[in-house]
């Protein structure tokens, strides 16, 4: 039973230099920020920064992989508020914690997330509406 | 230099549409470390109801990506793209992307407001199917760092 209050099953993942350089293939981003140590110190950033787009991308994932088809995700959006380093080597450990803020009649769910790099908000007003299935509700 | 506020409603096209690969969505799917067989798996995709495999919501940019970019860079507007800095971005969708879409983008230029010493260069971007039907809606903004006009 889903409703307000719910939790997600909460999602870490690292994010590395391979990571970065995967995204930008697959995205067609080639921003040099991305891989060239640099460009990014040419930014005044500390060093390589993550895609905001891989960000938002990694994070849905808390969302999809609780409601099982992604296809019931009608809307999605976020505020990028803090870039997130991505060191040669170790990289970025991102965390995701979901909770469902409320669900409409027709069972669609209101999903806020809290994306974290290192203890600080990566992503702000981040949420997701998910829909219930065609046959039924949302039965994660 | 500031953004030139005439461009506000400029409209950008797409001049042929973007074909949905199998293989593009799973490469894009694999990019977010995501190995749900609906992105991957016509047969799984086609048990849950869909014609094939759908798309990661994300990979919307990637389709309206060439009419974003035409807009971001058109010398018209006058943003400094290593002034630039994504901050908000919203996926609408009235159903999923799938593979075998043939889809047509446009991006309109919605707003360009000044928070303090800096711009926001607001966009809407829509993805049409090949019946006509918008199927995603894309809102995002960038931030233009200092260039507010004195």
């Amino acid at each position: 039973m889903i409703e307000a209050g719910t939790r997600l099953p909460p999602l870490e993942t690292r994010l590395t230099r391979l990571d970065l350089v995967r995204y930008a293939g697959a995205s067609g981003d080639f921003n040099p920020i991305h891989w060239s140590e640099s460009a990014a110190a040419t930014a005044r950033l500390p060093t390589v920064i993550a895609h905001g787009m891989l960000t938002m991308g990694v994070a849905l994932r808390a969302v999809t992989e609780w409601c099982g088809d992604p296809g019931l995700v009608v809307d999605y959006g976020v505020r990028f508020s803090r870039v997130v380093p991505v060191p040669d080597g170790e990289g970025a450990l991102i965390r995701v914690d979901g909770a469902v803020a409320h669900v409409d009649d027709d069972g669609t769910a209101h999903v806020e997330l809290s994306v974290t790099h290192a203890g600080d908000e990566v992503l702000t007003r981040a949420y997701a509406v998910v829909r219930p299935p065609r046959d039924g509700r949302l039965e994660p | 230099m500031s953004l030139n506020r005439e461009l506000l409603g400029r409209r950008y096209e797409s001049r042929e549409p973007y074909e949905v690969a199998l293989v593009k969505v799973r490469e894009f799917a694999r990019a977010l470390g995501d190995e749900n067989p609906l992105y991957h798996d016509p047969a799984a995709a086609r048990r849950a109801g869909y014609p094939h495999v759908i798309a990661p919501p994300t990979f919307a940019v990637v389709v309206a990506q060439a009419e974003r970019l035409a807009m971001l860079r058109d010398p018209e507007l006058g943003l400094d793209p290593a002034r630039m800095l994504h901050t908000e971005q919203r996926f609408r969708y009235r159903r999923p992307i799938f593979a075998g879409d043939a889809l047509l983008a446009t991006a309109e230029i919605v707003d360009i407001s000044v928070r303090g010493q800096h711009e926001v260069l607001a966009w809407r971007q829509e993805l049409a199917a090949a019946d006509g039907d918008v199927i995603c809606t894309l809102d995002g903004s960038v931030f233009s760092r200092g260039t507010a006009p004195a």
